[in-house]
């Protein structure tokens, strides 16, 4: 069997899934992450924002998981669409980028990442369901690319993804400006990943927000938690003693020792 | 062109598999569903032609940029090399590294899907060496 060959259970695969629908079950739903993600480019670089929720159908799988990958020190990709396609895909590209400097000795470029994204993409003709939103500063400056499954990309000053997009998009419409200050741009994310999570059933729990400038790199997860669980506001226990005890018996059940065996814990 | 495809679809070994007797036991039915005259002619997957023909489609279009670039002389060379560094593999049963053909395409430096999901050097299964020797041979 050839390295990496894609067909080799799609035949099995297919199979089942006509023998289930016969039985009128259904295959398991892959986990997505029915997202918003976004990103604004400000005077000194870019920040990123993400919701935590990944869902399965219609049950939330991850209350809060971490969407905002690594790409390389001075770069970060947040992904929304199938989890894995999106995990994957990212930590591929961050092992050929590292590569990829590692033979060239200079810092690496958001446009070369961009570039190795949407080659992988389009070669897989969107069967990969991975939807993008890249962002990073290199020598050049600032950068923010949004990447689609099939492999189309634009470079813009903000962009969004994900189920919650168009939320997302709302916020940043009505208030982006161009060369904002860090705090300003940070604000304006916050409020465009809420907008997601208060409007998409897809979105929800925290907000992550990752700044990237050309002196640093602040990753904040949760920045706001948007959505808390609601807090217990006394003991909702019953004391013993509140159902009146009728009658009590006591009655000792006899063990006997047969084998006593001692296991030691590897607590190094 | 059913016939056409069936041909692009089989891998280069023609040696029917040495598996047991038995009505289903000729395939392996685990990994490959029950046998069936579609699943021999048609694509299981739609990338399924286009993954096995990737790696030759961009040779192909890296040499002819390159001929167009450079004229005849470039991709006639590196073709030559290509061929003398494929012919330095191990015996047939043993995976080989390919070390000298992956420096030359630029692999060394890339890591793909190929170099994570089913590597040979890890499989499970292993040609039965006498026999694998044999055909190579032509004694077979």
């Amino acid at each position: 069997p050839r390295p990496g060959s894609l067909p080799a259970l799609c035949c099995r695969n297919s199979l089942l899934e006509a023998e289930l629908v016969q039985k009128g079950l259904r295959l398991p739903a892959p986990r997505k992450t029915g997202t918003t993600i976004a990103g604004v480019v400000f005077k000194d670089g870019v920040v990123l924002g993400a919701d935590t929720r990944a869902t399965e159908g219609m049950v939330v799988a991850d209350k809060n998981c971490s969407k905002i990958h690594f790409i390389s020190p001075n770069i970060y990709c947040c992904g929304a669409g199938t989890a894995a396609d999106t995990e994957m895909t990212t930590q591929l590209i961050s092992s050929n980028l590292e590569l990829h400097s590692l033979s060239t000795g200079r810092l690496p470029r958001v446009v070369t990442a961009n570039r190795m994204l949407k080659q992988m993409l389009f070669r897989y003709q969107g069967y990969i369901g991975a939807a993008l939103v890249l962002g990073g500063v290199d020598v050049t400056g600032p950068h923010l690319y949004s990447i689609y499954p099939h492999g189309s990309t634009d470079k813009l000053p903000y962009v969004t993804m994900g189920s919650g997009s168009l939320a997302a998009m709302a916020v940043f419409e009505d208030k982006y400006k161009s060369d904002m200050e860090e705090e300003e741009a940070k604000q304006l994310v916050r409020d465009a990943i809420a907008a997601g999570i208060y409007n998409d059933l897809g979105s929800g729990s925290n907000v992550d927000i990752c700044v990237i400038s050309k002196s640093k790199l602040d990753f904040l997860r949760p920045y706001d938690v948007a959505n808390r669980k609601g807090d217990r506001f006394g003991r909702y226990k019953c004391e013993k003693g509140t159902t009146a005890v009728l009658t009590e018996s006591v009655s000792l059940l006899e063990f006997e020792v047969v084998d006593e065996t001692v296991q030691t814990m590897d607590t190094s | 062109n059913s016939r056409g495809a069936a041909s692009l679809l089989k891998d280069s070994i023609p040696i029917t598999e040495f598996s047991a007797s038995g009505p289903f036991e000729g395939h392996d039915l685990l990994r490959r569903g029950f046998s069936s005259v579609k699943s021999e002619l048609l694509p299981s997957h739609p990338l399924e032609l286009s993954e096995k023909n990737f790696q030759l489609n961009q040779d192909k279009t890296n040499f002819a940029t390159l001929r167009n670039i450079q004229g005849i002389h470039a991709p006639l060379k590196l073709q030559m090399e290509f061929r003398a560094v494929k012919q330095v593999q191990r015996l047939p049963f043993l995976h080989s590294s390919n070390i000298a053909l992956d420096t030359l395409r630029g692999d060394a430096e890339c890591i793909g899907f190929e170099d994570i999901l089913n590597d040979p050097s890890q499989s499970e299964v292993m040609g039965e060496p006498h026999m694998m020797m044999e055909y190579k041979l032509g004694l077979l």
